[in-house]
């Protein structure tokens, strides 16, 4: 029985309303304009910050040691030299005995990814894998793209056994289809005709995906509870259904008034939005669209009941702060330059041995614990901290990131350089021990309190433009809700 | 059992420039000017200088690393220099190292010498140095600067003590008031114009909730002190300053790593002022001590010291700041001269401008802020945050 086991998702804090995007950019295009609103990932995410939080909502609390494999789904890799899926494994403080691998290129990369992964389990290669998708795109002020496009990422554990959703079958097609296009120096992406890509795209092998997975296994669309595929087009998404035979209500919503079009991670939060309300026994077919189309077939079991219940789609689409202004949505992303200050051009070089030699520290947050005392102190100390104890290389490996805490002492700088000022940052104290300061994020100083709880969340720490460089770690932020 | 330096060391000659955003002086300027003052003050020459300490911060913004920027801007004969550097209290350790080296019988006269020159940074407030606590915590330390790294204690203070932010804001604000009051009557000094409170606490803010005139100047300036050995130092001059206590403590990590401190005191300003206290055969504190120079690098950091060095009790300074004990005519007068706040905050200069305003004030030289009858002054020179630092300590007397 081999499925998924878990499922996570992860929508950034931040909002914002297409109305505002229009009001600012609408004369350059009348002709653009959609409802709803679209999550904005914070300055300090990007696809591999958001596939880890994905990961840790699918993750919620499991043994992180069982994990196999870890495959990242993007078309927005950070890197394209430097193995994007190792970052978030080693964010996650996953064993090294895995496979890790990037799935890019393509918005269907997601499933491409959730494909290699069930073949892996199914030809022995591995027990569990973690697959998360996850974009983050950048998209020209003025553009179709600048509206559909928002940011977010998904995560399912796959496995062989406690399984709450089987893999009954699958079908793929691929074509060189050049709808969309970015060339490895670019930027930002180029699209053909929208009447191209409707017709030619979505109207013909997407169907043609689904169309076979159908024939191959002798079903009918009647036989799905749920029928999952992102389009970009909203009216087309409906058109697609009445070409496969499916009624409205066996649709499951694009999230494009909400989200907005998340490539490589839209079918798969479109899968966990469908496994959040599903019930034992129902059939769930899901396809992806981008060079071709990957549709798979899964049967809901009974443990769809006992599946640990993290944020999800659902609960993180209702926890969100609204961004009320189009310049800061670009300076987010990076898209006009900004004055920083003197203060904010000078960057410090990375030392890359040191961040290899420090992994553990860096991108795992951990710290260590006495053997003797039972104190966890971070940064990982040789000599115990508590000076009561002293004692010498008597340590283990400790992690924090999935500690909670509470926050000692804070301050707003309006002095430190930062992209959204004023910067915040406290002293944290970890649940069962440890103190260390940390940058705030996801946060308003308005609402920042002493003592107040926090947890643990993975960002983009700095960015060294002339080295090409993303830093990568952890930060506190008021828990979510 | 180790005997202390008290009374083996004296101070015969000192010398400090006037600081402040001194734009036509580089910090080759700052030295001589301060050494000339020090040496014309102690009567003596530059041959007679045996041995030498140079402190300086942030090298890379101005004379680059190793001591030999001072011996070649003052021509020093082939004699022994050493820098030194420990953060915010590195003028303090280049006059430890003097002190240690005089009383050791090493040397009869050393010199010490401090300069920062912070103004060629281009932006206000200190250098950013992300690299400044090492390269690993550039990794995973917080976006960080001095003010926040302070502000943060004050955060805590007023949570500890159930102060409003109105309530903690004017505490502050009465500190800063002070200074500037003092600062106004010191030529020397950077900042030198009266603030009300009103406006201390309208201004706008740096790092919550400290605002602008929590802050001390970021200055340029130098300053110099001639130690000699106290059984000869009258030879020199009849009023030599006498070090009763030198002490320094530095953060074991306890406090940022460990959870036991409690975010609203400075543990090392705590243990060197009893260490010192008890080296000078000072009892109590509050009554003994007449004057002392601390490290007001911020509002925030004036106060908690008030009560780390036993002026005040725990908790209890708003009430001795509201009653006006540490202004120019109360009980025990702190910032004689503007502090860190006022007379300006070049780095490595700092802790010998602190011994410098205490050496006059000892002597009867200081003008309209003199101090009546002033018996022990303390220099109390921190380096660091909250969290981890060091806190450098004298007590001097006549």
């Amino acid at each position: 029985m081999i499925g998924i086991k878990s499922y996570g998702a992860y929508v950034p804090r931040y909002r914002i309303d297409r109305n505002v995007i229009y009001s600012a950019m609408g004369w350059l295009n009348p002709a653009i304009y959609m409802a709803g609103e679209k999550a904005v990932a914070n300055w300090d995410e990007d696809s591999i910050s958001m596939a880890v939080a994905a990961a840790i909502d699918c993750l919620n609390g499991m043994e992180r040691g069982k994990i196999d494999g870890l495959y990242l789904a993007t078309t927005t890799p950070p890197y394209m030299l430097r193995q994007n899926s190792g970052i978030v494994a080693g964010a996650l403080d996953l064993r090294v005995d895995i496979r890790t691998a990037d799935f890019a290129g393509s918005t269907k990369s997601g499933t491409s990814g959730l494909l290699s992964a069930l073949d892996a389990i199914k030809g022995g290669g591995a027990g569990n894998v973690l697959v998360c998708a996850s974009d983050c795109r950048t998209s020209k002020p003025g553009s179709a793209q600048e509206h559909l496009y928002g940011d977010g990422a998904a995560a399912l554990l796959l496995g062989n056994e406690g399984v709450i959703a089987t893999l009954e079958g699958h079908c793929s097609v691929s074509y060189d289809f050049p709808d969309r296009w970015r060339a490895s120096d670019e930027r930002f992406e180029h699209a053909w005709e929208d009447r191209f890509i409707r017709d030619e795209g979505y109207g013909k092998f997407m169907i043609e995906a689904m169309s076979g997975l159908l024939k191959k296994y002798n079903l009918t669309i009647k036989d799905f509870a749920k029928v999952v595929y992102p389009c970009l087009y909203p009216r087309e998404h409906a058109a697609i259904a009445r070409r496969i035979g499916a009624e409205p209500g066996q649709i499951q919503d694009s999230m494009l008034p909400t989200v907005g079009d998340t490539g490589s991670a839209s079918p798969l939060m479109m899968l966990v939005a469908a496994l959040e309300e599903a019930r034992p026994g129902d059939k769930i077919l899901v396809a992806s669209f981008g060079s071709g189309s990957d549709a798979l077939f899964f049967q809901v079991t009974e443990g769809i009941g006992e599946a640990r219940a993290g944020r999800a789609v659902k609960k993180h689409l209702a926890s969100k702060k609204g961004l009320p202004s189009y310049e800061r949505y670009l300076a987010f992303r990076n898209i006009i330059p900004m004055e920083m200050g003197m203060r904010g051009e000078e960057t410090a070089s990375t030392s890359m041995s040191l961040l290899f030699r420090d992994r553990k520290m860096v991108l795992s947050l951990c710290g260590s614990k006495c053997k003797r005392c039972g104190t966890p102190q971070y940064p990982y100390q040789r000599v115990c901290v508590n000076p009561d104890c002293g004692s010498v290389d008597e340590m283990e490996y400790y992690r924090f990131s999935d500690k909670k805490g509470t926050l000692f002492t804070y301050t707003g700088d309006n002095l430190a350089a930062s992209t959204d000022p004023p910067a915040i940052y406290g002293l944290i104290d970890f649940e069962g021990g440890g103190r260390f300061w940390f940058d705030l994020t996801d946060c308003d100083l308005e609402a920042v309190k002493v003592d107040m709880p926090v947890e643990m969340t993975f960002r983009r720490k700095y960015m060294d433009e002339a080295r090409g460089v993303h830093g990568y770690f952890w930060k506190a932020r008021p828990i979510r809700a | 059992m180790a005997e202390g330096i008290k009374d083996k060391v004296a101070i015969i000659g000192m010398g400090c420039t006037k600081f402040g955003e001194l734009w036509s002086k580089g910090a080759e300027d700052l030295m001589v000017d301060a050494f000339k003052e020090a040496i014309e003050d102690a009567g003596i020459e530059k041959k007679d200088i045996q041995a030498a300490w140079f402190g300086t911060h942030f090298e890379e913004h101005s004379v680059g690393k190793g001591a030999t920027s001072l011996a070649m801007t003052l021509k020093l004969p082939f004699i022994p220099v050493t820098r030194t550097e420990n953060f915010c209290a590195t003028g303090s350790e280049a006059l430890r190292g003097a002190a240690y080296a005089v009383a050791a019988g090493a040397y009869d006269i050393a010199l010490a010498l401090g300069v920062e020159k912070l103004k060629d940074t281009g932006y206000g407030g200190l250098p950013g140095g992300q690299n400044l606590m090492g390269t690993r915590f550039r990794l995973i330390g917080p976006n960080m600067t001095a003010p926040g790294a302070f502000a943060m204690m004050a955060t805590r203070y007023l949570a500890r003590y159930r102060l409003s932010p109105d309530e903690g804001k004017m505490m502050l604000a009465r500190v800063s008031a002070k200074s500037h009051h003092n600062g106004v009557l010191n030529p020397k000094a950077h900042l030198r114009r009266e603030v009300t409170e009103e406006q201390i606490m309208n201004a706008p803010i740096i790092a919550w909730p400290l605002g602008l005139f929590d802050c001390c100047g970021v200055s340029d300036g130098s300053a110099a002190a001639i130690v000699t050995r106290a059984d000869i130092a009258r030879k020199f001059r009849p009023d030599p300053v006498y070090i009763k206590a030198l002490q320094i403590a530095v953060s074991s990590g306890e406090e940022m790593m460990y959870s036991n401190w409690d975010g609203t005191h400075v543990e090392s300003g705590y243990r060197a002022g009893i260490k010192a206290y008890e080296e000078a055969g000072v009892k109590n504190p509050r009554q003994e001590i007449s004057m002392a120079e601390v490290h007001d690098c911020f509002s925030i950091t004036e106060a908690v010291t008030m009560e780390d060095l036993q002026f005040s009790p725990r908790g209890r300074v708003k009430e001795d700041i509201a009653a006006g004990r540490f202004g120019l005519d109360g009980e025990q007068p702190i910032q004689t001269d503007g502090g860190l706040k006022c007379f300006g905050h070049p780095i490595g200069a700092s802790g010998l401008r602190m011994m410098y305003e205490m050496y006059k004030q000892l002597q009867g030289k200081a003008g309209e802020r003199q101090v009546k009858n002033p018996r022990f002054g303390v220099t109390h020179n921190m380096g660091g945050f909250p969290a981890m630092n060091v806190v450098s300590m004298f007590i001097v007397g006549l």
